[in-house]
């Protein structure tokens, strides 16, 4: 009975499974559209583009005159992001080298399940290390007034953006033929000029997009970086300064502003940076192994 | 009888052994020799490697070291606040004292409702990417919106959250928007995860049902599915440890930052209808550690860790399935 019932259905089915399919790029496209909406009556002439994008007055609750700069906002994200790269990308391509060519069997599914954990631990678990560990650290060893900015950001990012490049970029290792390798060992090379000479320029548009992916993770966080960066408006001139990012921007103030004020909607125009930001970084990593792909294939 | 033979021939043959270690082909000395000694290059490539391992070694530890550091510190930091009735009990005094029910069962329906909501839309669409979509551009087009989806931030997610449930579908800010929200971020996740799953499937098992007259739908049910079962199971469970940590996407879709259940009877376990707002253990981390004063360390520790606890045994059954499955696999 209940087999008729399913064949029966099945045209209906199909088109369900149809929809399910198509519900990515529904998803991807309602994303843009909603947010756009929210931030659309702002876009109108009513935010001076110019000085939304290069001042570093961010005061959007002042009176009678509120400024919408995100300037120091723009370059305190790339900021911690570069350092956060800066970290995580030797480290990252070291693990991925030490788990792909250094180590097998146990060690290696061993370490790869330690990598899947540290990927695991949510970003406020992040954020209240950053907060609540890393801070004094850092008082204690610098002498910094406080414990909370770019450097601690920075590192924490390092730690949260580090296991994708590791797992991409180690997928992009094991991707190499072996007869690579086995080509290069027949003409005495060592494992190391293996990876060096052999490997890496074999596999390097992996490790890119793995290297993007990195990025792309770190711009976007939120939560740890509301945390662990002081969240001080001001362009970062060390390590110790305390900055605020776009993203952590959004999630301090979404919750005071009034639904449907300027300050409300620029929120949202802000998210448009980011989503903006973070589709480039991550359709760029896509080409980029695509490309490798097609070469392959060809 | 027997003895000084078998000692003789025993003697005899360490001779024999002796007398090929005593002169090993390539040793000094001999014809060959310098085939089978290191020159300097060998020598310093022999130093190169050992440096990079090293070095590279170095790079690993400094990623496992700090976690696990960190793990530990927590644990030791929160072992006071850790017992059953701080898991059973509400947060009292403004939030200074007592336990985490509350926001521990706002996590358990939040991750269950948008489980609900994204296992379906996930598999069926990981199934249509695998059984049914050609490969041509269109197909492509999705491939990149999945790739791309489970790029964009959570924060952005929070917004469209708060734009397309929240406001326009006229959710309010609720438990089912929240949910919705988490289940849209949580959507990849589970479609890569089951089409991989499906992928690894071979093709001669359809080949075979169709040869028997089975249509399309009929093998996915019946030959597809079954047999990749655990393999979707794998991914519906890593939705349900990034759902449970995440926390931007609900700050303002439905999470709210205090709110007491009844501690026992019924009421306790499912408080609130769709429409009401809960509490949630990531938010909950939050609110303790950044909005809060005066609360005991060990309180803030305890949440951290029960949360991180959840989120690693989830975690581990998944990857521990997937182990179990490649030991098992027949194909």
């Amino acid at each position: 009975m209940l087999q008729v019932v399913l064949d029966r259905t099945e045209p209906a089915v199909e088109w369900l499974i149809r929809l399910c399919g198509w519900s990515a790029i529904l998803l991807v496209f309602g994303i843009f559209f909603f947010v756009f909406r929210e931030a659309l009556p702002m876009l109108g002439g009513k935010l001076n583009l110019t000085e939304f994008f290069t001042s570093a007055e961010w005061r959007p609750t002042a009176e009678p005159e509120p400024h919408y700069g995100i300037l120091a906002l723009l370059l305190g994200s790339l900021s911690v992001t570069a350092l956060a790269m800066l970290l995580a990308v030797p480290l990252g391509l070291g693990a991925a080298v030490f788990i792909s060519e250094f180590s097998s069997g146990r060690v290696r599914e061993t370490l790869k399940v330690l990598i899947e954990f540290l990927a695991a631990i949510p970003s406020v678990v992040w954020g209240f290390v950053g907060y609540m560990m890393l801070g004094p650290i850092i008082i204690r060893l610098t002498g910094a007034p406080v414990g909370v900015c770019l450097l601690n950001g920075g590192i924490i990012l390092a730690l949260m953006s580090v296991p994708i490049i590791v797992s991409v970029g180690e997928d992009a290792l094991r991707a190499v033929p072996d007869s690579y390798r086995e080509a290069a060992l027949s003409m005495g090379a060592g494992r190391w000029e293996i990876v060096y000479r052999v490997l890496f320029p074999a596999a390097k548009n992996g490790l890119l997009a793995a290297v993007l992916l990195g990025v792309g993770r770190a711009i976007g966080e939120t939560m740890a970086v509301l945390m662990a960066t002081g969240h001080a408006v001001q362009i970062p001139h060390s390590l110790l300064d305390p900055i605020r990012t776009l993203t952590a921007t959004i999630a301090a103030e979404l919750g005071e502003a009034v639904q449907g004020e300027p300050h409300y909607r620029v929120l949202f125009v802000i998210g448009l940076v980011v989503f903006v930001l973070t589709f480039i970084v991550n359709l760029t990593a896509d080409l980029v192994v695509k490309g490798i792909r097609n070469e392959r294939a060809a | 009888m027997n003895e000084p033979l078998e000692a003789k021939s025993a003697e005899e043959h360490d001779e024999l052994r002796e007398g090929q270690t005593a002169r090993p082909v390539g040793a000094p000395g001999t014809p060959g020799h310098e085939l089978f000694t290191a020159t300097p290059v060998e020598r310093w490539k022999q130093v190169a490697e050992n440096i990079a391992r090293f070095v590279c070694l170095l790079a690993t530890l400094a990623l496992i070291v700090p976690m696990a550091a960190i793990l530990t510190y927590l644990l030791v930091q929160a072992w006071p606040a850790l017992s059953f009735s701080f898991l059973v009990e509400n947060p009292h005094d403004y939030m200074t004292t007592g336990g985490i029910w509350a926001p521990l069962v706002g996590t358990f329906w939040l991750v269950w409702i948008s489980l609900l909501i994204a296992a379906p839309v996930g598999v069926l669409a990981g199934v249509y990417l695998n059984e049914y979509a050609r490969d041509n551009w269109f197909t492509r087009i999705i491939n990149l919106a999945v790739v791309n989806l489970a790029g964009v931030p959570s924060i952005i997610h929070a917004l469209f959250g708060v734009g397309a449930f929240v406001m326009f579908a006229g959710m309010g800010r609720s438990l089912l928007a929240a949910s919705c929200t988490l289940a849209v971020m949580t959507l990849p996740v589970i479609i890569t995860s089951t089409r991989e799953a499906l992928a690894a499937v071979p093709i001669a098992f359809r080949e075979a049902c169709w040869n028997l007259g089975a249509s399309r739908w009929q093998t996915i049910r019946t030959i597809v599915l079954p047999n990749s079962i655990s393999g979707i199971l794998t991914g519906v469970i890593l939705q349900v440890s990034r759902a449970a940590g995440e926390t931007a996407p609900i700050l303002f879709t439905g999470a709210v930052f205090f709110s007491t259940l009844p501690e026992h009877g019924a009421g306790a376990f499912f408080p609130y209808g769709l429409g009401d707002r809960c509490m949630a253990l990531s938010m909950h981390l939050f609110t303790l550690s950044t909005q809060v004063r005066g609360v005991t360390p060990a309180l803030q520790y305890g949440t951290a860790v029960v949360l991180i606890g959840l989120v690693l045994a989830v975690n581990s059954l998944s990857i521990g399935l997937r182990i179990y499955l490649r030991s098992r696999k027949k194909w």
